[in-house]
């Protein structure tokens, strides 16, 4: 199962990114553990400044705008 | 082209031309379909560039540079980037981290919603390159004073203590995808990011203006803008400052109130307030800094804009 973080701090953006990850999860009946990251420390702790973030785990994949919906198929 | 297209629209087909309602309407639909279209291209060219700088690089970017190239390079990026102001907190945390000084920071935070690429393109076809290059070049000077000025006020104190206490990771290092499609897919996601954004500032400042176009005698706008002197400028900047909107939505309003003979400066120190100063950014900023920083911020870009403005109302014969 993949651990995905979405990193950011309340804006229109990281909802729709996470959202779209939750969908397309549910779309391929891939098991994953979704977290919502607000606190700035922590989103910052990954290296990230531009939001939406996406960390799968452990391991930051997506930084910056809603990612495309081809590039969440591939992760999962 | 638009300018046909508005014709079209709204003289042939509504057939309202020579009256107050066919100007304003004429200047609407030209206006919003000039804008929005430049808008899209020019998002578009810089998102299939990758053009559009990211704050992890802007940091990158800055800290690597001695004090005063750091302080021309954070205005210069702030000029180019075109960040939204809920970008400021994390870019404000980012470079503090990274110990770039606070001064520096700030030059940044002024210049980025004044000027960016996405204005001058519209400015410059809207009113023309010589007030064009003027605004760009008092911002920047203004950007860059500021960090000066701000900094002599030792700002340190009024920063929120948690923010020195953020340790920040190695910036992730993540492969672009250099494909044609790919860049196609990031382009199009800046334009609806931005353009999503910004859309609705566009249709209040072109609606503010197309209203002034058709409906207010141009002797009324004079009257009440004042000739330029050093009041009336400070009155623009006042009444500028609690409004905002994106630097494009406020290009169409700049533009009538020249045409109707509103001296430049003024117009000029208007526009800067209006931009660069709001509410909502001094809200989201009061998250890492405390109020006598913001308010001495404030107060710092006010009296510039107004120095501003008086100065090249001062030098109308001269330009």
């Amino acid at each position: 199962m993949k651990h995905i973080k979405v990193l950011g701090t309340g804006c229109a953006n990281c909802t729709a990114t996470l959202k779209l990850i939750e969908q397309v999860a549910a779309a391929k009946g891939a098991a994953i553990e979704l977290e919502k990251v607000e606190d700035i420390a922590r989103i910052l702790g990954y290296g990230v400044m531009s939001t939406p973030g996406v960390v799968i785990d452990g391991k930051v994949v997506h930084a910056g705008g809603v990612p495309a919906k081809s590039t969440v198929e591939g992760w999962l | 082209m638009f300018e046909a297209l508005a014709d079209w629209l709204v003289y042939d087909l509504g057939g309202v031309q020579g009256s107050a309602l066919g100007d304003a309407l004429h200047f609407f639909v030209m206006d919003v379909t000039k804008i929005l279209v430049l808008l899209t291209l020019v998002i578009y060219l810089m998102g299939l560039l990758r053009a559009l700088l990211k704050p992890e690089r802007v940091r990158e970017f800055v800290r690597k540079r001695s004090n005063l190239s750091a302080r021309f390079t954070a205005v210069g990026l702030g000029a180019v980037t075109p960040f939204c102001s809920c970008s400021s907190v994390p870019l404000f945390i980012g470079f503090v981290e990274a110990g770039i000084p606070l001064g520096v920071t700030l030059s940044f935070l002024i210049a980025s919603p004044m000027i960016n690429e996405v204005a001058v393109v519209v400015l410059a076809s809207a009113i023309g390159w010589k007030f064009t290059a003027l605004y760009v070049v008092t911002g920047l000077t203004v950007a860059l004073i500021g960090g000066f000025v701000l900094e002599r006020f030792k700002p340190e104190r009024w920063v929120e203590d948690y923010v020195w206490k953020i340790r920040m990771g190695e910036a992730a290092r993540i492969e672009p995808d250099n494909s044609l499609a790919a860049r196609h897919t990031y382009a199009m996601g800046q334009v609806r990011e931005i353009v999503g954004r910004i859309w609705k500032y566009v249709l209040i400042g072109v609606g503010v203006g197309a209203l002034i176009h058709g409906f207010v005698p141009a002797d009324f706008v004079v009257r009440v803008a004042g000739g330029g002197g050093a009041l009336s400028v400070l009155a623009a900047v006042l009444i500028g400052v609690p409004l905002y909107s994106d630097a494009v939505g406020i290009i169409p309003i700049a533009e009538v109130l020249l045409h109707k003979g509103v001296p430049i400066g003024t117009v000029l120190a208007f526009m800067m307030a209006v931009t660069a100063l709001s509410f909502p950014e001094m809200i989201i900023l009061r998250k890492v800094v405390k109020w006598p920083l913001l308010a001495l911020f404030a107060g710092y870009l006010a009296l510039a804009f107004w120095v501003v403005g008086v100065s090249f109302n001062s030098l109308r014969g001269v330009l």
